[in-house]
């Protein structure tokens, strides 16, 4: 049983090649000291080393150097990783992480041939849909007709699609979608009182569908504080997505559309609502350091992108005056904890806001399991940590449990909703909207 | 011996599928703990209950097989390495708190608990686990229990045999027993104390009873910065002589302090020579008299500043520092052998001079993080091993360090244990009678050659963390 090959000069192929290969010099900033297994969620939930940040490493390494075939055997323990680059945060040797998976995904994607139905579907969400924001809105229009013809109630009553996990997953997350979009057509909002600046604003591509409330909350809370806001017409979903997939090239594509988009508005800043999506553009400079051509307007777009919450706290943001008297726990999204380092910023709002009280959950930086497509693709471990996500909320007696990215809203929500739990999930901007709009209307 | 498929299939009907784990690229990640060395287990069991360990330690004796416990693998000196091929025996899945007493400040937990884990899981009241290994956020308090590991506050309080009680533990015949319980003091022997520290080799813990302190009513912790490296440690040495015992004295030397900045942010200046921590706790009163003489003695001895941090947060920040200098050393180099020698206290500035001029014969850097209050000293050895020839040096270098800690009175190690790592340099401290007496521990716990075996004695060999790779080429890095 014991194979020294695998701890041996190497003595397979090297299929790890190319420009999109995990770099070398990351994949050695490891010293498997360990620190990073009690931040890893799948670690946590399997007590497995094969399923900590170490092992995945230690896995990539042997099949760089040719010790390990790559098989699926492997791949399935890098699938399993939800991306939430908490090691990235608990690690003190600073291994970029989230670059060497995204990196070993790209490299899996080129070297094995994944299923048909799995390929078809990809091709149809990675390359015919996510890039075309208007796609998304026909699709999704369909989607809320579905709803609202009583089609879903149907569907769901009678488990028609129990045969396809996927899609009655996809379909179990779906929100009961808002009667109004919000669109980037370009369209500029004027600030109120004295104007401090002009921003401009990331859509997305699925929060501004199914959270597009929030996306107008995110408006009204920026131009209260005096900022005119704009939302390019000709931006595009973010590419994290793409990115977090493998799909390096499909990113890349969607990051030169955005960069175009966004520097020929010329704001002060680019402000993002979505954590996984201000991750994503803030490493846009990584992403396209090789690309001669868009390199250095890459960097500058990185050093413009601000979070909501980042970009408020710092300014500071105008207190809210009117009181919305509510017991809030928060959940720190991953791409915003850990990969943007940002925990404070969110806390600071939501204590601003007169009569909320916050209360920290046990492990509130914990991965709630959404992670993406990771919700749909894995759905065990998925639910496993979303429950877990969920109790914890439920045992700060909160009412509101807050967040600050859609995919954690979605999945959070799902959850909440299967179960009946009086528990509201909302994004920490809707509630400071709601208590700017409460202190509008509120006599004298 | 019996067949690996026929092991693993009685294992499965032990733990169940999903926990013996046979693939290449599972046995891999079981091959490597924190240290250098590494070798692949025969398979890797991961029972979930005091109950299925009995079994497993049973089942794999009899079918002929060494068995390696395991905690996190975050230790560093080749302890959970598995050699001969051993079943490794993770106790990851063995992770519950079992139960909190804090009238009588203690707590039973199970061996895959990790250690800050207990000091968070009493915090509310009032209360906390002393040990602190700078790896506390993930290392397990079965690990701790095997290598009696220590940390930097261990000063004050002393080592994990100190804070723990008793233990449940499985022998190797698969018995269960309990040495020690939940009293301080039970009379008999004191078989508690002879597997802490064992180093995995006597039983497997399966509970143990920790001994809890209250939280001290207040903390302060200073940062003194000293352009040389000397006027440090003369600081040390005068805090000490002045009769105070700080909770922890801490030292990082140029080399770590340029590291641990770039990744910690811990607010260490960038051109200090060298920095000591020292906390005092205890009563407000006498923390705010401590405080006030020790930033005395810095300045007396030459510290340029001294900051101190008040709240949890600013604390946390310089300890962050601390705490995670060992990774962040990986940022200079591939490698790191990092050494756990302990020189007299009053030998420090002269251990420092002699593995500075260690690093200049061999021509490598050496980062020093260390206990300077109780000389234990971490030299960090830069180095890396896809270059045959510093591989060659780093180990050289190591072994000279070692040898120079025991020519000044010291030992080899302070908290890491032997392991792989030191084995060779046992007889440079212990004489023959010393280790034939240890070595009969083993025969009388029926332990030898089952579990962790070739581990802690010398084999005779060229030093094992020093020798030139015949094992592993330089390039085959896990």
């Amino acid at each position: 049983m014991t194979q020294p090959s695998l701890l041996q000069r190497p003595t397979l192929d090297k299929p790890f090649a190319g420009p999109d290969a995990p770099e070398e010099k990351d994949l050695y900033t490891c010293v498997h000291c360990g620190l990073c297994l009690t931040s890893c969620p799948t670690y946590l939930e399997t007590g497995l080393e094969t399923e900590s940040p170490r092992g995945r490493i230690a896995l990539m390494r042997a099949v760089y150097e040719g010790r390990l075939p790559l098989s699926p055997q492997v791949v399935r323990h890098w699938d399993l990783c939800l991306a939430c680059r908490a090691c990235e945060a608990a690690c003190p040797s600073a291994v970029p992480y989230g670059r060497l998976i995204e990196r070993t995904r790209a490299q899996v994607r080129r070297r094995l041939q994944r299923p048909l139905r799995l390929r078809l579907a990809e091709a149809v969400v990675f390359d015919h849909l996510l890039p075309f924001p208007s796609r998304l809105r026909t699709g999704m229009g369909l989607l809320r007709l579905y709803q609202r013809m009583g089609v879903q109630g149907v569907v769901r009553a009678v488990r028609l699609l129990r045969p396809f996990p996927t899609l009655a997953s996809m379909d179990s997350l779906m929100p009961r979608l808002p009667d109004h979009f919000f669109t980037a057509r370009g369209q500029v909002y004027t600030p109120r009182g004295t104007p401090r600046g002009r921003v401009a604003l990331l859509s997305g591509c699925v929060m501004p569908l199914v959270h597009a409330p929030t996306m107008r909350a995110c408006v009204r809370v920026l131009t209260h504080n005096g900022f005119e806001v704009v939302v390019p017409r000709e931006q595009v979903c973010c590419g994290a997505l793409h990115i977090h997939a493998g799909r390096l090239d499909g990113g890349r594509a969607l990051a030169r559309q955005n960069i175009n988009a966004f520097l020929g508005c010329q704001p002060d800043a680019i402000i993002v609502a979505s954590a996984g999506c201000g991750s994503a553009m803030k490493e846009y400079a990584h992403l396209l350091k090789d690309d001669p051509a868009y390199a250095d307007k890459a960097h500058a777009f990185s050093q413009m992108v601000r979070d909501i919450h980042e970009f408020l706290v710092a300014l500071p943001f105008t207190p809210p005056q009117a009181p919305l008297n509510i017991t809030v726990t928060y959940q720190d999204p991953c791409h915003l904890a850990h990969a943007q380092r940002i925990t404070q910023a969110p806390r600071r709002i939501l204590q601003s806001i007169p009569g909320v009280r916050l209360v920290e959950m046990h492990n509130p930086s914990r991965c709630c399991g959404a992670a993406g497509s990771y919700q749909i693709l894995q759905r065990e471990m998925a639910e496993r940590l979303g429950q877990a996500k969920l109790e914890d909320a439920l045992s700060t007696g909160a009412q509101v449990l807050a967040t600050a990215n859609p995919g954690c809203a979605l999945q959070l929500e799902a959850g909440a909703r299967k179960r009946g739990l009086p528990l509201r999930v909302a994004y920490v901007i809707d509630l400071l909207d709601e208590a700017y709009r409460r202190e509008a209307s509120a006599p004298g | 011996m019996q067949a690996p498929s026929a092991l693993a299939h009685a294992l499965r009907r032990i733990v169940g599928e999903k926990y013996v784990l046979t693939t290449p690229e599972a046995l891999l990640v079981y091959a490597y703990d924190g240290s250098v060395d590494r070798s692949l287990p025969g398979l890797v069991v991961l029972p979930g209950s005091a109950e299925e360990t009995v079994q497993v330690v049973r089942t794999v004796r009899e079918a002929g097989w060494p068995l390696v416990p395991r905690g996190a693998g975050t230790g560093l000196s080749g302890g959970a390495v598995p050699l001969q091929g051993a079943v490794v025996l993770s106790l990851a899945r063995l992770n519950r708190i079992l139960e909190i007493d804090p009238d009588n400040m203690r707590a039973v937990v199970e061996p895959g608990v990790a250690n800050l884990d207990i000091s968070k899981a009493v915090q509310p009241y009032g209360l906390y686990y002393a040990p602190d290994p700078s790896s506390q956020k993930a290392c397990t308090i079965g690990g701790n229990i095997a290598e009696n590991a220590g940390g930097p506050h261990c000063l004050a309080y002393g080592v994990t045999t100190n804070h723990v009680l008793g233990l449940e533990v499985v022998l190797a015949n698969g018995s269960r027993v309990w040495l020690g319980g939940k009293l301080q003091e039970e009379g008999g022997y004191d078989l508690r104390g002879i597997v802490i520290g064992s180093e995995g080799m006597l039983a497997v813990v399966t509970k143990i009873v920790v001994r809890l302190l209250p939280l001290p009513e207040a903390v302060k912790t200073l940062l003194a910065v000293f352009r040389e490296i000397d006027q440090a440690s003369s600081a040390v040495s005068a805090i000490i002589a002045s009769g105070m015992v700080p909770s922890a004295l801490e030292m990082l030397d140029r080399l770590t302090i340029e590291a641990v900045e770039p990744a910690v942010h811990a607010g260490y200046p960038k051109e200090a020579g060298a920095v000591l921590l020292v906390e005092v706790d205890g009563l407000r009163e006498a923390v705010e008299v401590q405080g006030a003489q020790v930033e005395a003695i810095c300045r007396e001895m030459g510290a340029v500043e001294v900051r101190s941090a008040e709240n949890p947060q600013e604390r946390e920040r310089l300890w962050a520092g601390r705490k995670g200098a060992l990774g962040a050393l990986g940022r200079l180099a591939p490698n790191y052998l990092l050494l756990d020698g302990v020189v007299p206290r009053t030998r420090i500035v002269e251990a420092l001079r002699r593995i500075r001029a260690i690093s200049e014969y061999y021509r490598l850097p050496i980062a020093n993080v260390f206990h300077a209050g109780d000389g234990n000293l971490h030299p960090c050895i830069l180095f890396d091993e896809r270059d045959a020839d510093q591989l060659r040096r780093a180990k050289e270098a190591g072994g000279a360090i070692l040898k120079m800690c025991v020519e000044l009175g010291g030992a080899l190690s302070g908290e890491h244990g032997v392991g792989l790592e030191k084995q060779e340099y046992m007889p440079l401290y212990f004489t023959p009678e010393d280790l034939q007496a240890m070595a009969k521990l083993p025969q009388a716990f029926g332990s030898a050659d089952f579990l962790n075996p070739g581990k802690v004695f010398p084999q005779g060999k060229v030093p094992t963390a020093f020798r030139p790779t015949t094992r592993l080429p330089a390039d085959a890095i896990i």
